[in-house]
């Protein structure tokens, strides 16, 4: 099986085809503003000093967490990364718990136990990553062989960077995947830079997806700034997992638009590369794409624009009102009790 | 029933009761097992609820963890202890600290065939579960009776968290006891009394536990009794109890099969230290291996691993103090 490239979606029509109408679109569109809206501004609560520890945007993979997102099935769960919050915001979580999260508050999902990006909302079908990467994608493939072990039609997404894709963890999951045609879809996050290092220093192969041959399955690269391609190829694999016929691994790739972390200014990423990935925007690319294909008109961007703005702006109220923890349930937690099996999922 | 039986026991009974539990492990589906724990399991419960694992550690352990956080029980095995290893990131990065910090538990179960004995050489032979128990959020669970592996197993398979049960290799078919054919529980944290004395104490567990009451053996022949604690659990482990046996018998030897330097035995003689110093008669003396690899040669292992009588001249120092 060779690697498949992922074609652009040419209109409104072939939109259509893959299960979305207008209204999804501007969603998907409202999702995208959103994502970058709570990193800049987090970036800016950052530098006010708001933030401890450090902080990590994903500025150029709002397409390809957005459309994954969207492509997700509502019984789907998947372990996103730092660069997902597109996946954070489409599932549903509200921006002013990530806001409390990024300030270490206790109406951040880890309620201040853990800092940045390590977050999710269980009730949403995600689980949060740790520094680790990818320790995730074992635990991802566990849900997999959760759903295949009891017959459920549920689908599990992994997340990995390109340079996470040298560990081991890797290639143990994706054997497990494709030896037992688990219900999962890789999906690769391939923004060309691991910290400083380049693609060609991380693996030697032309495409992350090219490895998933060696397990018995298909590997797709898609444009990662294109939130159509994404979405159709995303919602192909979702569907053929869940219809039984295994997983598949796709890669979307992008260009890191910011360093590692806000300390870190990228200057080994060459300027030429940064300039013409800008034209590339996600951002801008399907607000051009929904005003010549999908009839946005400016009222309709105005008031997508301005909700958003409105909605980050009251969400950060809220959560500078969130208090820090306090330090007398310091050692709570540390195990769980049996009453704190007692949710849904756990029975 | 012989300790071995009784976790096979145990097992079925946990998977009879509870469609949730499931097993997953290298070789434990149609060979059932490196040691036989689960022969016939696939048999009764099918392929999906006795899955043979490919070669990897991480997704065993990885898997379990991802499968516990979408509702099942999983039991994982590690064909040996000493292969856990290879999973202590999912171990230690994930599974320990995601409660903590997501909220979500994740109530898997890891089987260990640990201990040494039989020379199984470097790799298959150690007692890891004291690198663990310094990990907060991971349940240490180290059985040394059929009784108590049957019992401690059903009680590791209900907790809401990551629990790592060392089951003693060298136990497995040289211990018999009496095992209720019922199901029961005991409660981890809670010591036993393996053998009564008021003269010393022993605080041991695992195959330890044997040595222990043969080395308080020998001196019962002076008239010097020996009690011998089995803590059953290292997290939590029973500090009430330890510290009562101090306060009643003044004199304490700590005995571990893992080796001395970081060992838990170090943790135990502190909080004795801190907490009944002025029960003591004699400092606490630790008992241990010496802080190397296990070594191969019968000569050698035998050497290595505390016998009889090293714990018993210990004891007589002890003793004599």
């Amino acid at each position: 099986m060779a690697v498949r490239a992922a074609e652009p979606v040419a209109s409104l029509d072939e939109v259509r085809e893959v299960g979305l109408d207008r209204e999804d679109l501007l969603a998907m569109y409202r999702n995208m503003l959103t994502a970058r809206g709570i990193e800049e501004r987090g970036h800016i609560l950052y530098k006010q000093g708001k933030i401890p520890g450090s902080f990590y945007t994903g500025r150029g993979n709002e397409a390809a967490a957005v459309a994954i997102g969207t492509a997700m099935g509502p019984n789907d769960v998947g372990t996103p990364l730092h660069r997902d919050m597109g996946v954070h915001v489409t599932r549903g979580v509200e921006p002013w718990r990530v806001f409390a999260q990024y300030m270490g508050r206790e109406d951040g999902p880890t309620r201040g136990r853990d800092g940045n990006v390590h977050m999710a909302v269980a009730e949403l079908g995600l689980h949060a990553m740790v520094s680790h990467l990818p320790a995730m994608l074992p635990v991802a493939t566990g849900m997999a062989l959760a759903f295949k072990v009891r017959g459920d039609h549920r689908v599990a997404i992994g997340w990995f960077g390109e340079g996470a894709a040298a560990r081991g963890d890797t290639h143990e999951s994706m054997n497990l995947a494709g030896v037992r045609q688990l219900p999962i879809v890789y999906v690769c996050d391939n923004n060309q830079w691991s910290y400083s290092t380049p693609t060609y220093l991380s693996y030697p192969v032309e495409h992350i997806a090219d490895r998933a041959a060696a397990y018995g399955f298909e590997g797709v690269v898609v444009d990662g700034t294109d939130v159509l391609a994404v979405y159709r190829e995303a919602r192909r694999a979702i569907e053929k997992a869940r219809a039984g016929a295994g997983p598949t691994l796709l890669e979307c790739l992008t260009l890191r638009m910011e360093g590692h972390a806000v300390h870190d200014d990228a200057f080994y990423v060459p300027k030429e590369m940064f300039e013409r990935w800008a034209e590339s925007d996600p951002i801008e690319r399907f607000r051009a794409w929904l005003y010549t294909n999908a009839g946005m008109s400016e009222d309709e961007e105005m008031e997508i624009t301005s909700s958003v703005k409105r909605l980050l702006n009251e969400s950060l109220e809220r959560a500078e009102a969130s208090p820090l923890p306090d330090p007398a349930n310091l050692a709570d937690d540390v195990f769980a009790s049996p009453e704190d099996l007692d949710t849904p999922h756990h029975k | 029933m012989t300790y071995i039986q009784a976790i096979s026991d145990s097992l079925r009974t946990e998977m009879r009761r509870d469609p949730r539990v499931f097993l997953l492990g290298e070789d434990v589906g149609v060979y059932g097992g490196a040691f036989k724990v689960s022969l016939g399991f696939q048999e009764e419960f099918g392929p999906w609820r006795v899955i043979d694992m490919p070669l990897s550690e991480t997704a065993i352990v990885g898997g379990a963890t991802g499968a516990a956080l979408m509702g099942l029980r999983p039991v994982a095995e590690m064909q040996f202890a000493d292969f856990v290893s290879c999973a202590w990131d999912q171990l230690v990065t994930v599974a320990a600290k995601q409660f903590f910090r997501a909220g979500t538990p994740i109530p898997i179960v890891v089987r260990l065939p640990s201990g040494g004995g039989f020379s199984g050489g470097p790799f298959h032979s150690q007692n890891p579960e004291t690198s663990f128990a310094h990990i907060p959020g991971l349940k240490i669970v180290c059985p040394s009776t059929p009784h108590d592996a049957k019992g401690l197993l059903a009680t590791a398979i209900e907790d809401p968290n990551p629990v790592l049960f060392f089951e003693h290799k060298h136990l497995y078919r040289r211990i018999k006891g009496e095992v209720p054919e019922e199901r029961y529980t005991v409660p981890f944290g809670r010591a036993s009394v393996h053998r009564p004395g008021d003269d010393a104490v022993i605080v041991t567990w695992g195959a330890m536990v044997y040595t222990a009451t043969a080395a308080a053996e020998e001196l019962a022949k002076d008239e010097f009794e020996t009690e011998v604690l089995d803590l059953r659990t290292l997290v939590p482990w029973d500090k009430e109890a330890v510290l009562a046996s101090v306060q009643r018998c003044s004199k304490v030897l700590v005995l571990h099969e893992d080796t001395r330097t970081g060992g838990f035995g170090g943790e135990i003689a502190a909080t004795i230290a801190e907490e009944a110093f002025e029960h003591l008669d004699a400092p606490v003396v630790r008992v241990a291996s010496p802080d190397m690899p296990v070594p191969f040669a019968p000569t050698l292992e035998k050497a290595y691993i505390q016998q009889v009588e090293d714990v018993a001249a210990a004891l007589r120092e002890l003793a004599a103090y």
